[in-house]
């Protein structure tokens, strides 16, 4: 069974006045067929953790370590740690011009199954997975995320994680710029993956809203850069009730 | 790709930029590289057109047509010392589909200089320096099947060449010039498009890495006529094609398609005129490039003139850039001026993006090495331009030699 282990992990960037250290020290673990929330306020780190996880060149990983079914995540390119089965939907989706959906996502699937999948079944589970995450097949000839809506853009990289079936998927703030229709859609998605118990979720928000689709298993909270509390789907309602005040008296990261 | 600077409008001139990012930025995102905007003095060449290389004065560089072009490697092109030593060695070979006739002619033949005279002082030395010229003709409702081939090989030293391709009416042609191996050219190529004729103009610059090619190539498009000019340019230290359209009766047509990929240290110029002083004529042109390595540089200027007489004009140009690495540079100048209202429609365009550190992560991030991403989206980036080129010949032959730039420089 796949696990992602991430020990006292910190991460800089670096700012004007030299690095600054965003991340400071997160220990979590994340199985195969587990659910996990990290919900904190803006600008607490949660896309410094996804982005690092994922090998961003801009983050710095000063200490600690990841480990996937204990080789070290740390010492893979970017590729390589996609292809080992780290799979990151982005908050805010990349524009690739030039490149239609269709030839990126073949070239991609081509990548991490090391294997060119048959053409005929290719073309048959795109269509599906398209026609599952309500998009228009016309999407398949567009550039990739070139003139995408936001949520367009999130429904997208839905698409992706069905097609890739990552053993574990981080999910940064999928649910932000999503209407009440387009979140049930994504959620649906994201839960048709997570049922096959075969991917680990990192599922990364502000809100709560999305948490009424999709069922964590934990719920962590993230405030300056770690988890300061963690607990069950519960512990969510509480976020809902009393936002993160509790969490963030002492300051955020600064 | 993000865009460092776009335009798009009627009569605007945009000079772009792209500089090195900045130090200790080591994440490039948008916003990396500089952009400047200056007005060219004049688009229009200030110096009458002349076959006679005395009635231009010998160019500063602070000239508006010169201002780009690194004169101190024309290896005397445009001040005299070449010509006065022009014993260079080219080979030449033709591919003749029947019924296609090829002659040597002196300068005093009255089929040379009927679409134009030479413009600018390198295209002058060109008309008063080559010792015959090269007249290839298709004659009268000839449509041929196959393409006319001209190769070019440099063999070194300095060359003057005049050639003339003469696509009587109805003809339809395919003709691609292929330039390869060394040597300091300068040239004028005359483009005779008959009434009711169809030309696709392909002209290649495969030259070896220190090669210096000027070429002034000028069509003249007669009435319903149809020129496609396909301009493609990989090699050479520094090439400069000006390519140069007029009309010669209503109802003409001329897609001008051009498509480089300039490496560290290339200068690779390419400056278009579209002459509208006729009315109901079309054009259109598309040039994309890529750039990549330091003082890779790539010029593009377009000007397109619609005169008083020249209603029911249309007429789109757009330029794009692609940049790879930083140290590249791109000038990129679409220039539009309209002297009647009474058009169909008339625009420009020019972008100029990096490939960016943001795209190429995103590509990484699902399994895609660094390579193969780069491939991808510089093959995506000039596909739709080659699919329009419409010779499958050619089109495979284009994607193989941005492949093997690919191999050779990613
Ligand atoms: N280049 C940088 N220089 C300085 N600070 C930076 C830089 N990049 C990120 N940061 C800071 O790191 C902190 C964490 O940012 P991050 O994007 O991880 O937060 P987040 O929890 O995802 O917030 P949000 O909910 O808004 O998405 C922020 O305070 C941000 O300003
Ligand atoms: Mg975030």
């Amino acid at each position: 069974m796949a696990t992602l282990e991430i020990r006292d992990l910190h991460v800089s960037v670096e700012a004007e006045n030299g690095p600054r250290e965003i991340l400071r020290g997160v220990d979590l673990t994340v199985k195969q067929g587990e659910t996990h929330a990290i919900m904190g306020p803006n600008g607490s780190g949660k896309s410094t953790l996804a982005y690092s996880l994922a090998g961003h060149p801009k983050y710095t990983v000063t200490s600690g370590s990841v480990l996937l079914d204990g080789e070290n995540v740390l010492d893979m390119t970017v590729d390589e740690r996609a292809r080992a089965g780290v799979f990151l939907a982005m908050q805010y989706p990349v524009e690739v011009p030039g490149v239609s959906v269709s030839n990126f996502l073949r070239t991609a699937a081509t990548a991490v199954r090391g294997e060119a999948p048959k053409l005929r079944l290719w073309v048959k589970e795109v269509k599906e997975a398209m026609a599952a995450l309500h998009m228009d097949p016309a999407f398949a000839e567009r550039n990739v995320n070139e003139g995408f809506s936001g949520g367009e853009k999130k429904r997208h990289e839905i698409l992706q994680l069905e097609l890739l079936k990552p053993k574990i998927a981080i999910l940064d703030e999928t649910d932000s710029g999503l209407d009440v229709d387009a979140l049930r859609q994504v959620s649906e998605g994201i839960n048709r993956v997570a049922s096959s118990g075969e991917v680990g979720t990192l599922l990364v928000t502000h809100y709560t809203r999305i948490l009424k689709y999709i069922k964590p298993d934990y719920v962590h909270v993230f405030s300056a850069g770690r988890i300061v509390e963690s607990g069950g789907a519960e512990l969510a309602d509480k976020l809902e009730n009393e936002g993160y005040a509790s969490y963030v008296k002492g300051g955020a990261s600064e | 790709m993000a865009d460092v600077n776009n335009s798009t409008g009627s009569t605007t001139a945009g000079s772009i930029e792209v500089g090195t990012s900045g130090a200790g930025e080591k994440l490039a995102g948008p916003g990396t590289g500089r952009a400047s905007v200056q007005q060219p003095i004049d688009a229009r060449v200030t110096v009458k057109p002349s076959y006679d290389v005395n009635d231009f004065p010998v160019p500063t560089g602070r000239e508006e047509d010169w201002r780009f072009t690194p004169l101190h490697r024309l290896a005397g092109l445009h001040d005299g010392t070449a010509a006065a030593n022009a014993s260079g060695v080219d080979k030449v070979e033709l591919g003749l589909p029947d019924g296609v006739t090829a002659e040597q002619v002196g300068r005093d033949d009255d089929r040379l200089g009927k679409a134009g005279k030479p413009v600018d002082r390198v295209a002058a030395q060109a008309y008063s320096s080559f010792e015959q010229a090269l007249v290839v003709t298709v004659p009268k409702e000839t449509v041929l099947t196959e393409p006319v081939k001209i190769d070019v090989h440099g063999e070194g030293g300095t060359r003057f060449a005049h050639v003339v391709i003469d696509v009587k009416p109805f003809a339809e042609a395919v003709v691609v010039i292929n330039h390869t191996g060394t040597g300091t050219r300068a040239a004028n190529v005359e483009l005779l498009v008959g009434d009711g004729a169809k030309l696709t103009f392909v002209s290649v610059q495969d030259w070896d890495r220190d090669a210096v090619h000027i070429a002034q190539q000028t069509a003249l498009v007669g009435r319903d006529a149809s020129l496609k000019s396909v301009v493609v340019t990989f090699g050479g230290d520094v090439v400069r094609i000006h390519p140069r359209v007029t009309y010669a009766a209503p109802g003409g047509e001329a897609d001008l398609f051009g498509l480089y990929f300039a490496d560290a240290g290339q200068h690779l110029e390419h400056r278009l005129v579209i002459d509208h002083d006729t009315p109901h004529c079309r054009s259109n042109v598309v040039y994309k490039g890529a750039l990549q390595g330091k003082d890779a540089h790539a010029v593009w200027v377009g000007d397109v003139l619609i005169r008083a007489a020249a209603e029911g004009t249309d007429t789109y140009e757009h330029n794009r850039n692609l940049v790879l690495t930083d140290g590249a540079r791109v000038d990129s100048i679409p220039n539009l001026e309209i002297e009647t209202g009474e058009i169909v429609g008339a625009g420009h365009a020019s972008a100029t993006g990096r490939f960016d550190d943001e795209q190429l992560f995103y590509l990484q991030a699902r399994g895609i090495p660094a390579e193969e991403a780069r491939r991808l989206v510089v093959r995506g980036f000039f596909a739709e331009l080659v699919q329009q080129i419409g010779v499958a010949e050619i089109q495979d032959h284009l994607l193989e030699k941005i492949e093997a730039e690919l191999e050779a420089n990613v």
